[in-house]
């Protein structure tokens, strides 16, 4: 049986949280599928809002406080990614932007990850197409193609089998599907480790350099 | 094993009075606080290079000539000197100049510089900042030990017949570290030359200073210069003391609060968990710095940063009498009591000399342009 990692990120800042409510049904739906297709799942789920001013101090110190450390190892070294934001003011918010900041360059490239966003209004929506996609193709990262966007109504009109309920489905099909494609993680990058020798790097020295 | 103190050179308000000095001030701050660390007994001075305010020391050699002559047996380097924008060829000529007038008293660390807008300034691309160091370096290092030099790279012009003057003192080039916080690229550059490798230490995790050292020893035996726990290491340290832990504390947070680099971010206290930094007492700055041995093996060199953020120049020279009267002589004691035999000290012009069999005068005269020969005595 093959051992997944999923970690999912919720920036859901109030407590309850919908956002953290769409993540962890995501999360539900996405170990499901992939248990049904023979994998073994572990879960990670990440609030960010208990690492708000470890974020912050990261940005300005240049270094993850340990605790921080061991989240941004989980998310960099899972099998797939669940990354879900509120929408403020048309984007993500900017706890989740920060969070992603913050992570080594390249450290999400060819990941798996499914993005949904909640709101106060469906109108929301396609800040899910606009904003939140756009980062993560920035990243390298492989979003599955359907993004799940709550709004208000979904909670409320008694839909438990409507159509956010579908959504979720699929998209947790979606993001199966690209993880199984893969071979197992084997964790997060090393970013002291060494990549090339001496005399290597002496006769690349007239090479362009890669930015 | 070899202590002393290194400065960026910052010009910064002192968040308790709100004066900011002159650049004139600071300059003649960061002589006096050379010439304190010879006093109290400290073995090194190294000053940073900077090309933009609010720094002042962007001419180094000018400064430690400065400092040379007002010194018996300071040894003056560098934290760092720009290997990536410097030209090579100045860098082995001001070097050996300054070799010479200070009676070989001198090493260097070179850097990258992680300031984008510096690099254009200077005709180059941060971006490339990784092989200017590596062929810059390998020029540098070809000047001070080949006569005279054909050269062709991309970053700078070719040279043909090219001698840098003067020759470094005895024949025996300055001993160079290479300073570098998270690119193992560096550490394989140090190790491939033999070179020192010096982490800066103090504004990261001890983590990151464990990986980058333990990649260099590995390297620098690989490359066949000694075992890995000979290889030439030094470290940066930070610390604020006074003999009551707590008074330190007190007179270092608003300082700590407002620093360039790491203020208004972490609290003090996350800080002093999370690196390096120790505010406190003399005796809790030697049990820390006693446990960095613990995580990088015996080391040949400590350096600590003791002016920044504003600190007035007195308390720095407080600071120094300190470190000088109460730390490190017992730092000394105790490292020396821990390192074994097999472990060298970190490497001087004498001891650069006597591994070379002696000290050679290594001028080269000038061929003369009517006869074609050279003069009487001459070396070639």
């Amino acid at each position: 049986m093959t051992r997944r990692t999923l970690a999912v990120v919720s920036a859901g800042l109030s407590q309850p949280s919908s956002t953290r409510l769409l993540a962890d049904q995501l999360a539900a739906a996405a170990r499901d599928e992939l248990v049904r297709r023979g994998s073994e799942v572990e879960l990670r789920v990440v609030d960010l809002r208990e690492y708000a001013h470890d974020v912050v101090n990261n940005m300005l110190t240049g270094f993850p406080p340990a605790a921080l450390r061991e989240v941004v190892d989980a998310v960099t070294g899972a099998d797939g990614l669940i990354a879900v934001t509120p929408i403020f003011s048309a984007s993500y918010n900017g706890l989740f932007k920060s969070f992603f900041d913050v992570l080594d360059a390249g450290s999400l490239v060819d990941r798996p990850v499914l993005i949904g966003a909640t709101g106060g209004t469906a109108r929301h929506s396609l800040a899910l197409e606009h904003a939140v996609r756009p980062m993560f193709a920035y990243l390298r990262a492989v979003v599955v193609p359907t993004a799940v966007f709550a709004a208000p109504e979904d909670w409320s009109d008694g839909t438990a089998d409507g159509a956010l309920r579908g959504r979720i489905r699929r998209a947790a099909g979606e993001l199966a599907d690209q993880v199984e494609r893969r071979p197992p993680a084997s964790g997060p990058a090393d970013p002291f480790a060494l990549t090339t020798d001496f005399l290597q790097m002496l006769g690349r020295s007239d090479d362009t350099p890669v930015s | 094993m070899q202590f002393g103190v290194f400065t960026v050179g910052d010009v910064t308000v002192d968040p308790t009075t709100g004066r900011e000095p002159t650049e004139h001030e600071r300059i003649k701050a960061m002589v006096a606080i050379a010439l304190k660390a010879e006093e109290v007994g400290l073995d090194v001075f190294a000053t940073g290079e900077h090309h933009n305010p609010p720094f002042v020391p962007s001419s180094p050699t000018t400064m430690l000539g400065y400092v040379a002559a007002r010194t018996e047996r300071l040894l003056l380097s560098t934290a760092t000197t720009l290997i990536t924008t410097n030209d090579p060829v100045k860098i082995a000529e001001d070097y050996a100049m300054l070799q010479h007038l200070s009676g070989g008293r001198v090493d260097l660390m070179m850097g990258r510089g992680n300031t984008g807008p510096v690099y254009p300034w200077f005709g180059k691309d941060i971006r490339a900042g990784i092989p200017l160091a590596i062929e810059n370096y390998d020029l540098l290092h070809r000047l001070w030990r080949e006569d005279v030099v054909d050269w062709k790279g991309k970053y700078r012009t070719p040279l043909q017949s090219f001698t840098s003057t003067p020759r470094p003192l005895d024949g025996v080039p300055p001993f160079v570290w290479h300073g570098s916080i998270r690119s193992p690229e560096i550490a394989e550059q140090a190790a491939y030359y033999g070179d020192g490798f010096f982490a800066n230490h103090i504004f990261w995790p001890k983590e990151h200073t464990q990986r980058m050292i333990a990649l260099y020893r590995q390297r620098y035996a690989h490359y066949g210069h000694g075992s890995a726990d000979q290889a030439i290491v030094g470290l940066g340290g930070q610390v604020f003391m006074r003999r009551n832990s707590q008074d330190a504390v007190r007179e270092f947070r608003p300082y700590f609060d407002n620093a360039p680099v790491y203020g208004h971010g972490p609290s003090l206290e996350e800080f002093t968990r999370e690196t390096p930094l120790t505010v406190g007492s003399p005796q809790q700055v030697i049990d820390r710095t006693l446990g960095f041995r613990e995580y990088v093996g015996d080391y040949q060199r400590q350096l600590f940063l003791m002016d920044h953020a504003g600190l007035p120049l007195k308390t720095v020279l407080e600071q120094l009498d300190l470190l000088g009267e109460e730390v490190v002589p017992v730092l000394r004691k105790e490292f020396a009591a821990l390192r074994p035999a097999h472990v060298p000290e970190a490497p001087t012009h004498a001891s650069l000399v006597a591994a070379a069999g002696g000290g050679t005068d290594s001028t080269v005269h000038a061929v003369d342009d009517v006869t074609g020969k050279a003069p009487e005595g001459a070396t070639r």
